[in-house]
């Protein structure tokens, strides 16, 4: 694969210092991701000494599995506007005039959305694991203090993150409304959930060699929505804003 | 290499039987023209001619249907779409900048984007290009529209394209703003850049073009402003009376060497002639002769905007798209 970092690390840098300067997406990574560390914690600390171990157990998977929604959730917002986004506000034809190839704008985009999500979403399991340590139960912090929990958090963490983001650029390379790319965007990232629920609630029972196979299984289909974020990728669908006939005698020039 | 190098023969941009369909409806048909290395050309043609989707093609946005081009010695393909556009550089119809960021951001991105080392002699050369450097640290959305297009000219000059393809660049702009980008364009002119501009407004591509290409879905001539005002009406002659003629079919209808005549206005006649510098002292002579005043007598000076019309015209009626 053809790739020039320096080219992603240009996309990454500006898309950093956009969201720099657009509240709304400050408010999006900072108050979303606070909202799912409050109600966990709630969930966790709530919970008295002689709850049953049933009752502990559950509030633990509930809480865990709320920290993992931040990942899965908060980038598919801002991963579904990121094409739709260049085009509505008339920036996607200059950048499309440039050398940059697919790969290396998918990349740019992606990397500037999953690095944040997941740096937010380890502090928060950070915040976490701190603030049960000094007020929960020793029981609670029993159930969630194992190993292949925390290992669970921290791997599937980026995973979630990987493919709702390439989930939502697919989305945005093909939306012709930042909204609907938005909501759709969310829609379609959190049922990847359900895999994580399976530990996080102790259906299966929680083990090192069961956190890495689910992580595996996640990384395959992160590599599977990475493809078919670049397969919806066309520049020229998106820079004549309609479906294109395949009637035309040549393929698009390389990216 | 899959890169296909072509010198083009030594030209800048050699364009042969360009097509692009969009369905069943033709956007540009067996377009072929060729562009050479320091020259300002215009490409002309009314809204929908095919003019935005042939800079499309040309700077590997999207396919051609059929054709072929070579652009900076390189020849469009499937596999030559980076290696073009590190050569050009394009500046769409709308400046299309990130608004949030400032001007130098935006051209820091862009910099970044072709991959230029030590970015910020070259920004700060772009920005003087333009005359943004007193700008440079505020937000695009703080600019004016005039500002916003020549800050994204300087982001064309980023890459010291050897194309600059211009869209429409004075789309949009007062009168004040459109001269500036048009001393901006001369400018680049003396710098040797290959200028490949495509607009609607014809007083500017008669001024600032050394050739013009008019395109209405077919490319329909090609050639300097003032040849294809010869090409077209080199055979008339205006004749200026101080008082109307009172009978100017007796008089012009059967001079030697006119072939048609027709009234300008009440005291204006232009005249279809053979040879214009030799039938115009046989016309004036016998204006004089009739007891008439003549006021003037010359050749027919016809603007670009004729040219255009005349053809633009000749494709309505001709039924053509």
């Amino acid at each position: 694969m053809n790739l020039d970092l320096s080219r992603v690390r240009a996309v990454v840098r500006k898309e950093l210092r956009e969201y720099r300067r657009n509240r709304l997406i400050i408010l999006t990574m900072a108050l979303v991701p606070l909202i799912f560390l409050i109600a966990p914690l709630i969930t966790v600390l709530t919970v008295t000494a002689t709850a049953p171990s049933s009752t502990v157990k559950s509030a633990v998977g509930a809480a865990l599995l709320f920290l993992l929604v931040i990942p899965a959730s908060v980038p598919s917002v801002i991963a579904a506007y990121s094409v739709v986004g260049e085009r509505d506000q008339g920036t996607l034809e200059p950048l499309l005039t440039t050398p940059i190839r697919r790969t290396e704008l998918q990349l740019g985009k992606g990397l500037a959305t999953i690095v944040p999500s997941v740096a937010i979403t380890y502090s928060l399991i950070a915040i976490f694991y701190i603030t049960i340590h000094i007020a929960a139960t020793q029981a609670v912090i029993s159930a969630a203090w194992q190993v292949p929990l925390v290992l669970a958090e921290l791997l599937f963490a980026p995973l979630l993150a990987g493919w709702s983001v390439f989930i939502g650029l697919a989305i945005s390379a093909r939306a012709n409304d930042v909204r609907v790319a938005q909501q759709l965007g969310t829609l379609v990232s959190l049922p990847i959930l359900a895999l994580p629920t399976l530990i996080t609630f102790q259906v299966i029972h929680p083990a090192v060699l069961t956190a890495f196979a689910f992580g595996a299984g996640l990384l395959l289909i992160d590599t599977a929505a990475w493809q078919f974020a670049a397969r919806m990728f066309n520049p020229e669908r998106l820079i004549l804003g309609t479906p294109t006939k395949r009637a035309t005698t040549r393929a698009p020039s390389a990216r | 290499m899959s890169t296909a190098c072509d010198d083009g023969g030594g030209a800048a941009i050699v364009v042969d039987g360009l097509s692009k369909r969009f369905g069943d409806r033709v956007a540009v048909d067996g377009v072929s023209f060729t562009v050479a290395y320091g020259e300002v050309f215009g490409f002309l043609g009314p809204n929908g001619a095919g003019k935005t989707t042939t800079v499309r093609m040309l700077g590997t946005l999207i396919a051609a249907t059929a054709g072929s081009a070579v652009i900076a010695g390189v020849r469009l393909g499937a596999e030559t779409g980076v290696e073009v556009r590190r050569r050009i550089s394009i500046m769409p119809e709308t400046p299309g900048l990130y608004q949030r960021l400032t001007v130098r951001e935006n051209l820091e991105f862009f910099a970044g984007l072709y991959g230029v080392r030590d970015s910020q002699p070259r920004i700060a050369r772009a920005l003087e290009a333009v005359g943004l450097q007193e700008r440079a640290g505020d937000p695009c959305q703080s600019l004016s529209k005039g500002l916003r297009q020549r800050a994204a000219l300087a982001r064309a000059l980023i890459n010291d394209p050897r194309i600059l393809f211009l869209d429409e660049p004075t789309s949009g702009l007062d009168p004040v703003a459109a001269r500036e980008v048009h001393v901006l364009i001369d400018r680049l002119r003396d710098r040797g850049v290959t200028i490949f501009l495509t607009t609607h407004r014809l007083e500017e591509a008669e001024r600032l073009c050394d050739r013009v290409a008019i395109l209405n879905t077919t490319l329909r001539t090609i050639g300097r402003p003032d040849e294809l005002k010869r090409k077209l009406f080199q055979t008339e002659l205006l004749v200026r009376t101080v008082a109307p003629l009172a009978d100017p079919e007796r008089l012009l209808g059967h001079l030697p060497g006119v072939r048609r005549w027709q009234v300008q206005d009440a005291t204006a006649y232009l005249l279809d002639a053979t040879d214009p510098v030799g039938v115009a002292p046989i016309v004036s002579r016998a204006i004089i002769e009739s007891g008439a005043d003549l006021v003037s007598i010359g050749e027919a000076r016809h603007s670009l905007e004729d040219v255009y019309l005349e053809l633009v015209d000749e494709d309505v009626e001709a039924g053509r798209p």
